[in-house]
């Protein structure tokens, strides 16, 4: 009897996890690939039928917004590396007792919801908006110069929701390298840009790397910023996703589209962290 | 052997017993499950096939015997849709005891199917007794999954006293089984002159290069579709597959001029200047340039334009019905059709209420006279034959098939 209880205790164990990851991770999963695969309309019902054909027709249908999604994605994460990593820095190594205060800064518009602050953007960068409307008058841009619509915007958008997600990992980075690491590559002749491109930058690599995860998979999904501040121009594959789900109600082709983006950005991430051989990184930043 | 030479009991279990890795336990709440789920997770349809517009001879009584009055109804609207001030509503429960819970939360066609979809077929309330549908794709799916329920004519005296002859024999609904309209609207194309510095006629005219980048157009499929067909001489009512493929590669021709399809938004664009001359409905116009004070035109295009209507309809999971259908006649009254149309400016469902207003509007004086004046003789509130004549009605399909063969030949245009 005992024996038996033993025998069991690790099943036991696993248990309320594993039923979380049933209740909110398989079962949701497994009915998204059943969807996948039925094939009818909404009216007189979808049945299962292995229809295979739902990946073939939406990958030929929407293969242009789904690589221009991780384009945008991908311009967007260089972007907020070359913006993040500065203000990073800045904060960790110069921010004194004023740290708490300029973390609570960069967190402050998080207070108001996204939708909102994107909307706010479309106010601003609007054709007779109070930025093109003066530039307009005197001349400077055409009558019919626009931001709205351009993948320019969309992408600054991307940016802008996206920039703590950034920071903040290369953040936690750079406050976690000891000074006196730092005073050590100095003392041994290391210039500052060498002590920076030798010391620093590796240790700070596994927060770009956290960041990167952090933003681009959410990046490469966003349907908001393109849908406030695009045009049908700069359609992003979530975009597609949501319209098949929440206009047409062609649930297959949307979970078809679903597991395809997934199935990319996962291939995607584990070539990243492979090529930058983040445990090599993680290493070094143990040493 | 002595007892003491053997490892501690813990660690042989652990290094002889299977252990439970990760990998495991996801195999556990898997794959198990996996072969039985994938079949059963079907979405459910509700329509019976062949069920059609025909409707059984006793559904009415069937789904009115045993309603009664409740003393509320819960009313979904589109925006812009009635006076903010809501005076009919209030004139209502001040006559019947029935308080209204007045809500503008459809957008798009599309969309509120989709939303409401699930509750309906899962024979839930969606939380409304009365919902106001376009004679869109999204009402024949209505109608056809048998989301809306029958109406009962002896309830709807106004209605069959006042109601245009028009109206009672539209093509979606023919003898107003499942609904009847709230308004009518059409669709044209709404400039901005001081931007496109010359009045805007025809079609062609939203194909003009010189208006490149600040042309909009409507994002919902049929309508754009329409414009498409139109363009061509096309009659959309009577257009075929093929006639589509045409549509679509003239409207895919006119992409890199389109600022963006839009859906309601388009007012507001027109309003901040990010199109000059956009798709737009009739009343919207109106009603901008009445509360903002601009001065925007609206125009049925020499090749012609269509005519859709906005249908009251009760949603078969209703809680209050009888309720809702009240409401739904009290609005072809005479004096409270008058009303609405006074404010919304869009077609008006009952011919009659144009002598009211006439009769109103002289009771005023000055300015208020000649404003009231022009909405009462207003052509897109009371169109006469000649408007008529330049009006034709939405793509209509022989089957579900037809349907997702137009989606597809139209969608790729709205989604880049």
């Amino acid at each position: 009897m005992n024996r038996v209880k033993r025998q069991l205790a690790p099943y036991f164990l696993v248990l309320p996890g594993g039923l979380w990851l049933l209740l909110f991770f398989a079962i949701p999963m497994i009915a998204m690939l059943s969807l996948s695969l039925q094939q009818g309309d909404v009216v007189y019902g979808y049945r299962f039928t292995f229809h295979w054909q739902n990946y073939t027709d939406a990958i030929t249908g929407y293969h242009d917004q789904l690589i221009r999604s991780l384009i945008y994605a991908g311009i967007g994460t260089m972007l907020l590396i070359a913006l993040a990593f500065p203000v990073a820095y800045w904060i960790a190594f110069y921010g004194g007792r004023r740290k708490p205060t300029y973390l609570f800064l960069l967190l402050l518009p998080f207070f108001v919801s996204f939708v909102l602050r994107t909307i706010s953007w479309r106010q601003i960068l609007t054709d007779d908006g109070p930025v093109l409307h003066p530039l307009k008058q005197i001349g400077v841009l055409p009558d019919s110069y626009h931001l709205l619509g351009t993948p320019m915007a969309v992408i600054g958008g991307l940016v802008y929701n996206f920039l703590p997600f950034m920071v903040l990992p290369i953040y936690v980075a750079l406050e976690r390298i000891d000074p006196r690491v730092v005073e050590a590559s100095r003392d041994l002749y290391a210039s500052p840009a060498l002590s920076f491109r030798k010391v620093i930058l590796p240790l700070a690599l596994p927060g770009v790397f956290a960041g990167v995860l952090m933003s681009f998979v959410p990046m490469a999904s966003d349907y908001v910023n393109s849908e406030v501040l695009g045009s049908q121009s700069t359609t992003m594959i979530g975009q597609v996703i949501q319209h098949k789900y929440l206009q047409t109600s062609d649930y297959p082709t949307a979970a078809a589209l679903s597991f395809i983006l997934m199935a990319v950005l996962l291939v995607g991430i584990f070539a990243y962290a492979r090529a930058l051989g983040t445990e090599d990184v993680m290493k070094v930043a143990a040493r | 052997m002595s007892a003491s030479n053997l490892p501690d009991s813990a660690v042989l279990r652990g290094l002889t017993q299977r252990r439970l890795g990760r990998r495991d336990a996801l195999r556990i709440s898997g794959l198990s499950a996996l072969g039985a789920a994938l079949a059963a997770c079907g979405v459910q349809g509700k329509a019976k096939p062949g069920a059609g517009a025909s409707v059984a001879p006793d559904a009415v009584a069937k789904y009115w015997t045993g309603k009664a009055k409740v003393g509320h109804v819960d009313f979904a609207n589109w925006p812009l849709y009635m006076d903010p001030k809501k005076p009919e509503l209030k004139t209502f429960t001040k006559e019947t005891g029935i308080t209204v819970n007045y809500q503008e939360v459809i957008q798009e066609m599309g969309p509120w199917f989709a939303k409401v979809q699930p509750q309906l077929a899962a024979g839930q309330s969606i939380g409304f007794d009365l919902m106001v549908i376009t004679n869109s794709i999204q009402f024949a799916q209505f109608r056809d999954s048998g989301f809306l329920a029958p109406l009962d004519h002896s309830k709807l005296t106004n209605f069959k006293e006042n109601a245009a002859a028009n109206y009672t024999k539209e093509a979606y609904d023919p003898g107003n089984v499942y609904s009847v309209p709230w308004a009518s609207g059409m669709t044209g194309i709404a400039y901005d002159e001081n931007k496109t510095k010359r009045p805007i006629t025809k079609l062609a005219d939203l194909w003009d290069p010189a208006f490149k980048g600040k042309i909009g157009m409507f994002s919902d499929t049929q309508e754009l579709a329409n414009f498409g067909l139109l363009k061509l001489g096309l009659n959309p009512d009577k257009s075929t597959s093929d006639d589509w493929d045409k549509a679509a590669k003239e409207l895919k021709a006119q992409k890199p001029l389109v600022r963006k399809y839009y859906d309601q938004s388009y007012i507001d664009a027109l309003g901040n200047g990010e199109v000059w001359i956009t798709q737009a409905w009739s009343g919207d116009v109106f009603q901008k340039n009445l509360s903002d004070g601009t001065n925007f035109k609206f125009v049925i295009p020499e090749e012609g334009g269509t005519l859709w209507t906005d249908n009251m309809t009760i949603p078969i999971t209703a809680k209050a019905p009888v309720d809702a259908i009240t409401l739904i006649d009290f609005f072809y009254r005479k004096d409270i059709a008058a009303s609405l149309a006074n404010f919304i400016n869009y077609v008006c469902p009952v011919p009659s209420a144009q002598a009211v207003m006439v009769a109103d509007a002289n009771k005023l004086t000055g300015k208020d006279k000649t404003a009231a004046l022009e909405v009462a003789n207003s052509k897109l509130v009371f169109p006469d034959d000649d408007v008529y004549s330049k009006l034709h009605y939405y793509v209509s399909f022989a089957n579900v098939e037809d349907q997702q063969t137009f989606q597809k030949t139209f969608e790729p245009i709205t989604l880049g």
